[in-house]
């Protein structure tokens, strides 16, 4: 073959070249500024929290060049370096909600995940039967829970939980946020069950195993990163709940994002110490953002694809 | 038990004894009994009728816990491995029922009653009042419209969504880290991200959103001032939240495409354009449609980041329902009607999604 191209360096080469470059430099362009978008607030905030009022009003942005890092606003909720052995009651309230908010959070995604987790296998195993209502109708029944607003529960629940002496209790919010998760839960789980193979159990029943048994120590390995992604999941719309902790808790059981919230009103802007505060708040969620992004990922592709 | 089998089949020579199943049955009613006797003492009680009884409802919760566990295990008791079965599921169903729709049948009676939880009248039956009152509120109806706005807003994130995740999707390098941040968002809670970005960043004289838009030409820069500006920025940082989610939803659908798929649009010889709107997008509806459904939902419930930046204002005009019943309960006390504001919600968003589902099932199957 005396015609095989060996330099590619034609007229046409060279336009296709520089057609997949300005192609790469534009795909790399916007990527970058969506980055630039998801970063720059979580950017600000951290550097907002080492500013003096001065910085803040002149817009300073860069640290160490435009402006002096201070620890002021870490200071004023007692988490710098000079103030961390010293008693700060400001520091014990955020800790105080810090650890309302834990509790809230993992108590309800657990609660959820066990009895979802349930649900879901039952579901994906067995065909009941109540009153009129059959497996599909049971599974829309639990999955139609996602569509019911909080607002319709919350003034109900607002009444029930004063009757019950529930108001402002970590347990009434646990239960509250247990309901509001488990369709997501189940969701998730259905999906993770449908995809195990029946026969692993139809092996272990053969065996000498019960139903509960062999879902304990057969099924349940199999499903755990499913179930793993269900469970962070849920952490982090507990979490990050608003609306019910706003209603039902006051002084005992309020969670962090109220104390956010009812700082941005009272005092003015506290600039400095708002961003320490927002950025504390916000800390542990990037990092399981970052740390357990494949989970997070499974959890929310699952249901999506068949 | 069922017309259909199970998936899993499982062989059971159960013999339960009367006594088993008589002792099983017992357990149940002497719960309810027990569960009866406390609620009927509290209700006496509550209106002065006895002297005794509890100082709240409490002991009745317990009492209702406690038939919930009888009654599950009076399942295994008295139908052996078929009620085991039941046990998987049971939980959750008592769980749901006893949280979901007892607190919406007591909703209902409360919404048609006139009930301020500050005074100390106490609760007053009103009849359709608090409807006559809901049909007379110019901004209940406001937010409703707003709510049809924010609906709308969909479309725009969703076509952002999509493009992001096809950028994903395509052989880049870093793919990691950027699926890591442009996840990131999504973990803020909207407390705080109503803080950084609509208190911090878009502050009119030094944030830094603020100073973009001076720069880029716009001299008095104000996210909140008109009406349609203010509905815009809202817009704007719910998108920012949630962008993430439908991104990752259409991302998965896209890696679940088989290669060959666009192999074969290669080789006849497709454009780039051509391969995404007859080949990819059509592939990617279901997804798409799900992801859709989901973020309706999701955005149905929006209200954190309102009630923390603008509170609904100016004039009403960034309201969601949400953020307006809790206003209306938050200044005013009064349960009832916020609680039919709410229920009138409910019904409006039932009817409306079985429509767009219908819709979509037809659009999606034509029957000719």
């Amino acid at each position: 073959m005396s015609d095989k191209q060996i330099f590619y360096d034609t007229d046409v080469d060279l336009s296709f070249r520089a057609k997949l470059l300005t192609k790469r430099m534009a795909v790399y362009g916007i990527l970058i500024f969506w980055a630039i978008i998801c970063l720059f607030p979580i950017y600000w905030t951290i550097t907002t929290s080492f500013k003096l009022a001065p910085d803040v009003m002149k817009g300073n942005m860069v640290p160490w060049v435009d402006y002096l890092p201070k620890w002021k606003g870490w200071k004023s909720i007692g988490l710098s370096p000079d103030t961390i052995w010293t008693e700060s009651t400001v520091r014990a309230e955020f800790l105080k909600r810090i650890i309302n908010s834990a509790y809230a959070a993992v108590g309800s995604s657990t609660i959820a995940l066990i009895l979802g987790s349930l649900a879901a296998y039952g579901l994906s195993r067995f065909r009941y039967k109540f009153g009129f209502m059959r497996n599909p109708d049971i599974s829309f029944f639990f999955l139609s829970q996602l569509i019911l607003p909080p607002v319709v529960l919350a003034l109900p629940f607002l009444v029930l939980y004063k009757e019950l002496a529930l108001l402002d209790t970590r347990i009434g919010l646990i239960m509250l946020y247990a309901l509001t998760v488990l369709p997501i839960v189940i969701w998730i789980m259905r999906d993770q069950f449908a995809s195990i193979p029946v026969e692993l159990e139809e092996a272990a029943l053969v065996d000498g195993l019960s139903i509960w048994k062999s879902f304990f120590t057969i099924v349940l390995p199999v499903a755990l990163p499913g179930m793993v992604a269900a469970f962070i999941l849920s952490l982090v719309l507990t979490w990050n709940e608003y609306f019910f902790a706003a209603l039902l808790t006051s002084t005992d059981a309020k969670t962090l994002p109220v104390m956010v919230a009812s700082q941005t009103g009272s005092q003015g802007i506290n600039w400095w110490s708002m961003a320490a505060l927002s950025g504390a708040a916000i800390f542990p969620l990037l990092i399981i953002g970052i740390v357990l992004e494949r989970y997070i990922i499974k959890g929310m592709a699952s249901g999506a694809v068949k | 038990m069922s017309t259909e089998t199970d998936l899993l089949y499982v062989v059971t020579s159960d013999n339960i004894s009367p006594r088993r199943a008589a002792f099983g049955r017992m357990l149940v009613r002497a719960s309810v009994g027990i569960l009866f006797l406390t609620a009927t003492t509290q209700l006496l009680f509550e209106y002065k009728l006895i002297s005794f009884g509890f100082e709240n409802w409490r002991p009745v919760l317990y009492a209702y816990i406690f038939w919930a566990i009888c009654l599950c295990a009076a399942q295994v008791i008295v139908r052996g491995e078929q009620g085991k079965r039941v046990l998987f599921v049971l939980p959750a169903v008592l769980f749901v029922v006893s949280m979901v729709v007892f607190p919406l049948l007591f909703g209902l009676s409360i919404s048609f009653s006139d009930w301020n939880l500050a005074s100390i009248d106490g609760r007053k039956f009103n009849g359709f009042d608090n409807f006559r009152q809901m049909w007379a509120d110019p901004f209940y109806w406001n937010a409703l419209k707003n709510m049809i706005y924010y609906t709308l807003a969909i479309v725009i994130e969703y076509a952002i969504a999509f493009g992001l995740a096809l950028l994903l999707n395509s052989e880049i390098r870093a793919q990691k880290f950027f699926r890591v941040t442009f996840l990131l968002p999504l973990m803020l809670s909207p407390v705080a991200v109503s803080w950084m970005v609509g208190k911090s960043m878009m502050e009119v004289r030094f944030g830094p959103l603020a100073r973009l838009a001076r720069w880029v030409g716009w001299e008095q820069p104000s996210f909140f001032g008109s009406p349609e500006i203010a509905r815009a920025t809202m817009m704007m940082m719910d998108a920012w939240t949630f962008i993430p989610f439908m991104m990752i939803m259409i991302l998965a659908g896209l890696q679940a495409i088989p290669k060959e798929v666009q192999e074969a649009v290669k080789i006849d010889g497709a454009s780039a354009w051509q391969s995404f709107w007859h080949v990819t997008f059509p592939l990617m509806l279901p997804i798409s449609i799900t992801a859709i459904l989901i973020r309706i939902i999701f955005k149905l419930k929006i209200a954190d980041i309102i009630i923390n930046v603008t509170s609904g204002g100016p004039g009403g005009a960034t309201d969601s329902v949400t953020s307006f019943i809790f206003r209306e309960y938050r200044d005013r006390s009064n349960v009832g009607y916020g609680t039919l504001l709410a229920m009138v919600y409910l019904v409006l968003i039932v009817v409306a999604i079985t429509i767009f589902m219908k819709l979509v099932d037809r659009w999606m199957n034509p029957r000719y």
